[in-house]
Formats: structure tokens, sequence, C-alpha cells
């Protein structure tokens, strides 16, 4: 479990992507932007589990992108063990890609369907030599695919003659294959079947256990988030609107977008039908490319007044909630954040 | 095949008189592919009533589309095959009609709903005119009148200013308003039937409660019978009045769907209920239900089930189990329940 | 997940996507999508049609002599000239007749090859070469990079083919083989190019390509293993069709007299000679023509064969 008394082992300041939209083709001029991430801070503590959850388009892809460095910052600073990596380059940030490594969504695209299992798995090993095992090479491959849970014998095998949760774990094994400290997760079982699924993150726990991995676990669905996360941040708009302990974030929830999203999830449990309250939000998540004033959410919330078009919310403990010392007293960046009873627990 | 379970009919017969509103016996779906044949759907019956919401429930690959695809008559053919079955509509038997036939009861009497509402919609005509088209082809409704009759479908799927939108193409529309045009379209000959493949699986979760809600409403005010398709055990959980759960092409349990979720009596069943991570509660591991679905060109001989199954025996491996009644704690037979496992039993206890 | 089946947005039957169970049997033995293609394509007859006629073509090309031992050259002006097919009991050169100067048609016909199939060939490789590097380069830098690359195959691409052959056809007075592959050349990389932009800009943004940069792999290595051979496939489909439109225009450049002309030998400038006898010997002029045309098509199908087994539409 996290040890927040530890240093962190990545720290996110103020982060800010935004994505140029240019009209004309040999003059190009910029004539706007899309605010994927606007202005996000949060702390990875080594060995914990950190879940973003946010609907499609609220930045979370993004924020994996520009931690693995897929995609350059706008502004902000990402700190590896208290050195910022966001603007390093060619060697300096090989050396740092080592430790930090990604698990792809889609486990039929995230693999070269032109290369064998093995050379998928040894090529971390042939891009970085200096951490290739010193002797045979595809003894370590099969070790990874062992680790994994897959036959070794599989190593001359292609993608394509494999499901879609046993490419899952080839994606798994290639990101192990340096043995880096932060593995950055992006969707990870979304696209896999249910009982597939359970597999998948069973297997990422263990295997979390065994390395002392840190993951940043980016997801929309809320139920796997809050299983596999010690740590939950929500995200809406290219904001970061709350973020806490699981407990705070699944019990106490005082944002209201937070408390409409996890209402609004079908809870697999047919006796809880009548008796749940559910929060229906109206209306579209608005465009990142023109954002509402103030508080981005406002357009959709039922709580909002003059002063949340005028104001942007901080991300902070909330006054009212300052001196408590429950999972209530955890960051959210709302003017009139408080605790709505019943939102999950039917 | 004898799959259907001849007692098994005779209760639900008799829970509710009269020919249902389908009913689908007996049905197998084949597809000829390079490894050989596969069969996608291998004996499935299930019916619906008018005003009910049948889920059928299942993985990819279990089926629950392409019996889907059998009913509307869009199914690809070849590579598949309607290797037998019947289906009957209000008590008349699809397969059995002419193409003819059948054009006259797709979109009028049976409608369905699509996952993927932005390719499901062609992007160079209107919304509003491809609404209006269902009342100038099958009603033979002006220009006009179908545009009138466009928007006010619109506002009965609640799209805001529906009237400014309705010469807008589909791109112009958020995923969530794509899934309302669709609904729309669904409804707008007021079909008794409606199959919903998937159809919010698209959709972020707060803009699935908006259509799963709407989608309910309209079903309860029209009562039409609601064929949902889907893998979330949520949505079912949240709209369902009965399950068939499919595994490997076919059906290996259905019943009312609290009975399922509290009592499941079939080991895939019980296994994926326990395979989700819950929202409400935060657990320790996961139960994972290990292994895969088995090719469908080569399945198992016995139940299809058993590679993965923890109570597997002897007689799983060799004898594939028919659906059964399954009997209450006092041996009443429960109507309308059924479970494909020899050991339903020490399931639904155990 | 969500079942595809219906939407078909993978592109697998529905039943492809069930896969093996996890302890159980290995999913036989390794296959690459080529050797996939490969199983796929030798079962299918218009390849093995199109691949037996590349095969004789290709030999005949080679060894023209193993097929006839007349001479194309011997002029028997007294005896042959113009001499009609004659159906012999077995198969004869007499049965193509002969031409104009007393020569062989059938020797003709088969020495013809080798400038067909040879030219069709280096132009096919050189175009292939220099097409898919301006095109990879272009589609994997994008930027001004590709705008200028664009630029410049539009302003090739706007060149009608055979007149811009012409023009630089007309400006050499030898005009060997070597100057018409250059020619055809010349005017025939930026189809290629422009295929392999668009195929490595869609190839770039693959998971797997993200996945080798956020490794730290360097831009020669993601290009060579991740990106050119995922995107080969249209490339060497549409390479295959224009090997054949390669022929018919080496063979319409020496029809028209500025190809290849006596004494080098093409079925083009021997179609040329057999036009004016059209009259009184059809034959002169159909041998050379049923071989250009069947070339054609042989390479035409070919391509054909091996774009359905390489789109992945169908896996």
């Amino acid at each position: 479990m996290a040890d927040t008394t530890r240093e962190p082992i990545l720290e996110v300041r103020n982060l800010v992507k935004h994505f140029p939209l240019t009209q004309g083709i040999v003059f190009r001029r910029q004539v706007g932007a899309v605010r994927a991430v606007d202005d996000i801070s949060f702390t990875l503590y080594p060995g914990e589990t950190l879940g973003i959850v946010g609907e499609s388009g609220c930045g979370k892809s993004t924020v994996a992108k520009l931690l693995m460095n897929l995609e350059r910052a706008t502004a902000g600073e990402i700190f590896y063990k208290g050195e910022d990596i966001s603007k390093l380059s060619g060697r300096a940030l090989k050396a740092v890609r080592r430790n930090i490594q990604m698990v792809f969504q889609d486990p039929y695209t995230s693999l070269n369907p032109r290369m064998t299992v093995g050379d998928i798995i040894g090529e971390p090993f042939d891009i970085h030599p200096e951490a290739a095992p010193k002797g045979d090479k595809q003894a370590r491959v099969r070790e990874l695919l062992d680790v994994v849970g897959l036959n070794p014998e599989y190593i001359n095998r292609y993608p394509h003659q494999f499901s879609g949760g046993q490419r899952q774990r080839i994606g798994i094994a290639r990101g192990l294959a340096l043995n880096p400290e932060i593995i950055i997760c992006d969707e990870p079982v979304s696209a896999l079947d249910v009982s597939v699924q359970a597999q998948v993150i069973n297997l990422m726990e263990k295997l979390q256990d065994e390395f002392g991995l840190s993951y940043l676990f980016i997801a929309h669905d809320l139920s796997i988030v809050r299983h596999i996360s010690d740590r939950v941040g929500v995200m809406y708009l290219g904001k970061m609107v709350e973020i806490g302990s699981d407990a705070a974030i699944y019990d106490h929830p005082t944002h209201p977008y937070t408390q409409a999203l996890l209402s609004a999830v079908p809870l697999p449990d047919p006796d809880a039908r009548e008796g749940r309250e559910r929060i229906i939000l109206t209306g579209d998540v608005p465009s990142p490319a023109n954002p509402p004033s103030g508080c981005r959410f406002r357009t959709r919330c039922w709580k909002a007044q003059d002063r949340c078009a005028e104001e942007l919310p901080l991300l902070a403990v909330p006054q009212r909630y300052a001196d408590a010392d429950t999972a209530v007293a955890h960051d959210s960046a709302c003017h009139f954040a408080e605790e709505k009873p019943q939102v999950t627990h039917a | 095949m004898t799959e259907t379970g001849i007692d098994l009919v005779k209760n639900e017969t008799a829970a509710t008189p009269g020919t249902p509103l389908l009913e689908v016996r007996d049905l197998q779906v084949e597809f000829h592919t390079r490894e050989g044949v596969a069969k996608a759907v291998n004996g499935v019956s299930y019916s619906v009533e008018a005003g009910e919401t049948l889920a059928v429930l299942g993985e990819s690959g279990s089926g629950k589309s392409v019996t889907a695809q059998a009913i509307m008559g869009i199914l690809d053919m070849p590579p598949g095959r309607i290797a037998g079955g019947e289906i009957l509509f209000q008590g008349q038997d699809l397969l059995a009609m002419t193409e003819a036939q059948r054009r006259k009861i797709r979109g009028n009497k049976i409608a369905m709903i699509f996952q993927d509402a932005l390719s499901s919609l062609n992007p160079v005509l209107s919304v509003g005119y491809q609404l209006g088209e269902m009342f100038r082809v099958h009603r033979g409704a002006s220009r006009k009148e179908a545009t009138a009759r466009a928007v006010e479908l619109m506002e009965r799927v609640r799209i805001p200013a529906a009237k400014d939108r309705v010469n807008d193409y589909p791109h112009e529309f958020s995923g969530g308003m794509r899934q309302r045009i669709m609904i729309a379209m669904a409804l707008a000959l007021e079909p008794d039937l409606i199959i919903a493949d998937e159809p919010t699986t698209a959709l972020d979760v707060t803009v699935q409660a908006q259509v799963m809600d709407l989608l309910a409403e309209l079903q309860q005010e029209y009562r039409m019978g609601l064929i949902l398709i889907t893998h979330d055990l949520g949505v079912v959980a949240d709209v369902a009045d009965r399950i068939a759960v499919m595994y490997a092409g076919r059906i290996v349990e259905r019943g009312d769907v609290r009975e399922i979720y509290r009592t499941p009596a079939h080991p895939y069943t019980k296994g994926l209920l326990e395979s989700i991570p819950r929202l409400d509660q935060k657990g320790s591991d996961l139960y994972a239900i290990r292994g895969l679905p088995p090719t469908l060109t080569s399945l198992p001989a016995g139940c299809s089930f058993s590679p993965r199954c923890d109570r597997a025996r002897e007689i799983c491996l060799t004898e594939r189990p028919l659906p059964v009644t399954v009997l209450d704690a006092e041996g009443a037979p429960v109507p309308g329940r059924s479970s494909a496992c020899h050991f339903w039993k020490e399931t639904l206890h155990g | 997940m969500p079942d595809q089946n219906l939407t078909g947005t993978r592109s697998t039957a529905p039943v492809a996507e069930v896969a093996q169970a996890e302890a159980g049997p290995p999913p036989g033995k390794p296959r690459s999508l080529w050797s996939d293609a490969w199983s796929d394509l030798r079962r299918k007859p218009s390849f093995l049609i199109a691949a037996a006629m590349i095969l004789v073509l290709i030999v005949i090309a080679a060894f023209p002599g193993l097929f006839t031992s007349a001479s194309p050259r011997d002029a028997d002006l007294s005896g042959a000239f113009l001499r009609s097919p004659e159906l012999t009991k077995f198969f004869s050169p007499e049965w193509f007749g002969y031409d104009s100067q007393g020569r062989s048609v059938y020797a003709r016909v088969i020495y013809g090859t080798r400038a067909s199939i040879v030219i069709g060939v280096s132009v096919t490789v050189i175009v292939l070469f220099v097409g898919s590097l301006v095109g990879m380069i272009a589609g994997y830098f994008g930027g001004w990079v590709d705008a200028v690359v664009s630029r410049i195959v539009d302003t090739f691409m706007g060149i009608p083919f055979l007149l811009g052959a012409m023009v630089i056809l007309v400006s050499f007075d030898v005009r060997g083989k070597l100057v018409i592959t250059l020619a055809l050349a010349v005017l025939g990389w930026t189809t290629i190019a422009r295929v392999m932009r668009g195929s490595v800009i869609s190839v770039k943004q693959a998971d797997y390509v993200q996945a080798a940069r956020s490794l730290g792999a360097g831009t020669w290595r993601i290009l060579l293993r991740h990106v050119l051979p995922n995107a080969m496939a249209p490339v060497i489909v549409v390479a295959m069709v224009a090997l054949g439109g390669y022929i018919s225009a080496e063979a319409t450049l020496s029809y028209l007299g500025i190809g290849l002309a006596d004494p080098a030998m093409s079925w083009g400038s021997d179609i040329n000679t057999g036009k004016d006898q059209i009259r009184v010997a059809l034959h002169v002029l159909i041998f050379p023509s049923i071989m250009l045309s069947g070339t054609i098509l042989a390479f035409l199908m070919m391509g054909d064969a091996v774009r359905d087994a390489l789109d992945p539409k169908l896996r």
C-alpha cells in the first residue's frame, strides 16, 4: 500500500497541454486551442495506485501521453524523483523512460502485427542494451511470459494468434521488461470481456505486490478504478475536480460532478433499482476548445450560481470540512462542495 | 437439436397464456470460416412479451448479436447460414417469409438500435431527412408532413431545439444525441418490438444513464417488447425484467433478473457476477473465471463451459447439459427459470 | 468488451474473435500475416494462373533460346514473306507465320519478351525504392517536409504519363532499355510515393508505434521495424498493378517509334510493323498483341489476388 510519508516518485505540477487549432495550409495561423489538459497537479507515491477517472474528452489520456513524453507539455512540470523530466530529450529522456512504462488500451493495435511475441517483449532490451540481461535474452523473455501467465512456448507466435486478454498480457510483459518503477495504464481492460477483465486486473495487482510497482490507472469504469486504486482523481474537461483516497471519493464525494458520475453508474444489483437516488445530468460535455468560464462543470450543474461563472474554484479541502478528520476532508474544486448522502449506497 | 427442453417450454406457456410477441425456437446459425464451420448460435430459444424487457447477456462471441441479426433478417449470408429453428413474431415464422414480407415487418414492427450511432446514420443526409424517410417510405407521407413528424420525434427523445436542428447532419450531434436520434428512428413507426444491441456501450456513464432512462420510459409508454443485448451486468440489473445468459452460442441460464442476480443457478453466471468489481464496496481479490471462451469451430464435447468451470466433473466433459427448470427450495418449479448445468442445484444453493 | 458482431468495426468475422483457451492447446504454428496471406493465395486459382504465366514469361525472358532455335533476325524474304500460319500436327513456329521481312513471328514474340519484362520489372524496382523512401519520409515526418514533398509529387502527377515519357525520350538519340526504364521511372515514382505516404500516416498513429516511441526507440528503428513492414502491403499491390502499366507503356512507346526500335526487339515495335499489313497478314499483328495483353493481364491478376490476400478487412 501507499506510503505517503515517503517522497513522491512522480509529481505533476500545473501541467497544461493545449493543442493549437490552425487554419490555412501555407500560412498557418492559430485560431484557438483545444485545452485538453488545463493546469493539473497530482502526486504518485511509491507502491501505490492512483486512479484517474473521467468521461471521454476529459483529458485523462492526454495526461498519460504527457507523462510518457509522447506529447510535449505546453506548460508545467513533471518531476520524477525530484527531477523535472518534462523538458528532457535525447539520452537523458531515454534513461528516464526505462523507469516509466505504459500499458495501452487496445490490445489489438498496441502490438506490432508483423513481429513475433518474442521480438515484441524483447524489443525494450534492443533499445536499452545497458538494461538487457547479461546472458540469454530469450530466457528472460520466456521468464516474462511466464510471469504474466502465458506459456513461454508461445515466444515465436504472432499477436493475431492470441485473444484480447492474452494480448494484453503480452503488452504488460513488454512493460515489465525493463523493471520499471512506474507503469501508466491507459484503460488497460476496457477492451476486454468481463470474464477476462478480472484475470488481467488480478494479474496487475499481483505484479504490483511482486515488483513494488506504482500504477497510474486511467479508466472510465468507476468500479474497476475503485477496486484497484488507493487514491482516485476525478477529471472533467481538462481539470482535476476532486482527488482523494478511494474512501473519500467513493463514500464521501463532495464535488457535484463526482456525485453525478457515481450515481449514474448502474449497479449490478436489481434490488437497488428503486431505492437509489440518481442524478441524471442534462446535456453533454462542452467542447474543450471553448470551455465555460469559471467552473467548467457549471453548465450541467444543479448547484451553479453566478459565482461559478466568474470565479474558477480551486482544488482544495473545502472550508466547511477543513477541521473534519474523516475522509470527507479532501481536495474538491467546487465553491459549494458538500457531501450528498446516499449517492452510491442504496 | 433438443436444446429447447420440452418441459421448459411447457412451463413458460403455462405461465403466460397466449402467444408471446416474439418467440425464438431452437435457432441455429453457422458461419463458414477458414477454420471450419463455426456454430455461432447453437439451439437458442427465448421469448419476449409486449411491454417486457428481456436482456440477453453475454460476452463477445457468445452469439447474442448474431441471434438479433437473425431476428432482424440482417445476417450476412454468406458466410452466415441459418441452419435451423424458428423465429415466431406474433405467431408467424419470420424465417418462412419472403424477403418482401420481412421488409414490411422490419422497421415497421421490429426495429433495431445499434451500438455505433455514427456509422448507422448516413453521413450525407440530414437527420430530419433520415427520420422523415421512414414516414415517406412506409406511410407515404408528403415531404412537409415527414419533416413535421421528424421534429415531433426529435422532441419525443428530448433533443433540445429540435426545430432548428432537424436539418443538421449526424456529425453535428454529440454521441448521446446521435443515440437519441437512433432511438427516435426506431420508434418512428411505433414498432411492437425493439432490439437494442449494446445501445449505450459507446457512451459515457452520465449520458448512458440519460439514454437508458429515455429508452425505458418510451418502452413503457408504447408497451413495446425490448430485447436488450449487452455485456454490462450493471445495465441489465437496472432495466431488465428477465435475462437470458448466453455462452458459446447457447443459453446457459434464464429467468427473472432478481432471482438470477440473487441466486445464479449456472456457474458461468455466478462467475460473471463475482468477477465484476463493485462500486459500492471495496473487495479484496476479484474472482476470475479462468481461461477463455472456446473456439466456436471446435466446441468441447459435453458442456461448453466445462474447461473453465470449478465445478466440472466427469459427466460435464462427456454429456451436454440440457436446460432444466429450476426448482425453488420447496421443490416447486420456478416459472420461466432454467439452467443448463448438471449441477445447477449445487450452484444454486452452494 | 463491446460485442463487435453487429457493427463490424473490427475486421474479423464474428467467430474469428473467439480464441483458444488460455492454458489449452497452443494456437497452431507461428503464422505471420505474410504466411497467412500466402496460404490464402495458394488456394486461389486466379493467383495460381497468374503466377504460372509470370513464371513462364520470366523463363522466356531469361532463356529465349530454350523456346526456339530460330533466330528472330533471320530474314528469309524470298521464301517466307508474310507467310501465313500453318497448323502442323505438332507445335512448330509455323503456327505463328512470318512477317514482312520473312522473320519468324514466333521467334520475334519469344525474343521480344525480354524487353517487356526487363523494363517492367526494373521500372517497378526503381519506383518502389524511390517512391517508398520519399513517401515514407513525407508521411512520417509530416510538417514542412511533407508539404514540400507533396507539392513535388503533385507536380509530377500533373504530367500526363505517356506524353511526358514521349517528351523525355524524344530528347535522346539512342533509346535503349536503360533510357526507357529511367524515363518511365522518373514519371512513375510519384504514384508509389503517394500511396506510401498515406499508408505511413495511418500506420504511424497506431498504438504499437506509440509504444515503441515510449520505450525510447529511435527514428530509424521505428521506421524500419514498425512503420515500414506495416505500411508495405498497399504499396506492393499498387506496384504489381503498375508493373502491367509500365509494360504497356513501353509497348506503346515502341509502337509509336520512340521506344525500342530495330534491331532491338519489342512487342510494341512488332505491332507497329504488323499494322501496315493488317489486311493481308493479320497474324503479324495478332501474336505480339496477344502476348502483350496476356502479360499485362497476368500482372493485374496477380496484383488483384495479392490485394485480396493482404486486405486486413477479410482477415
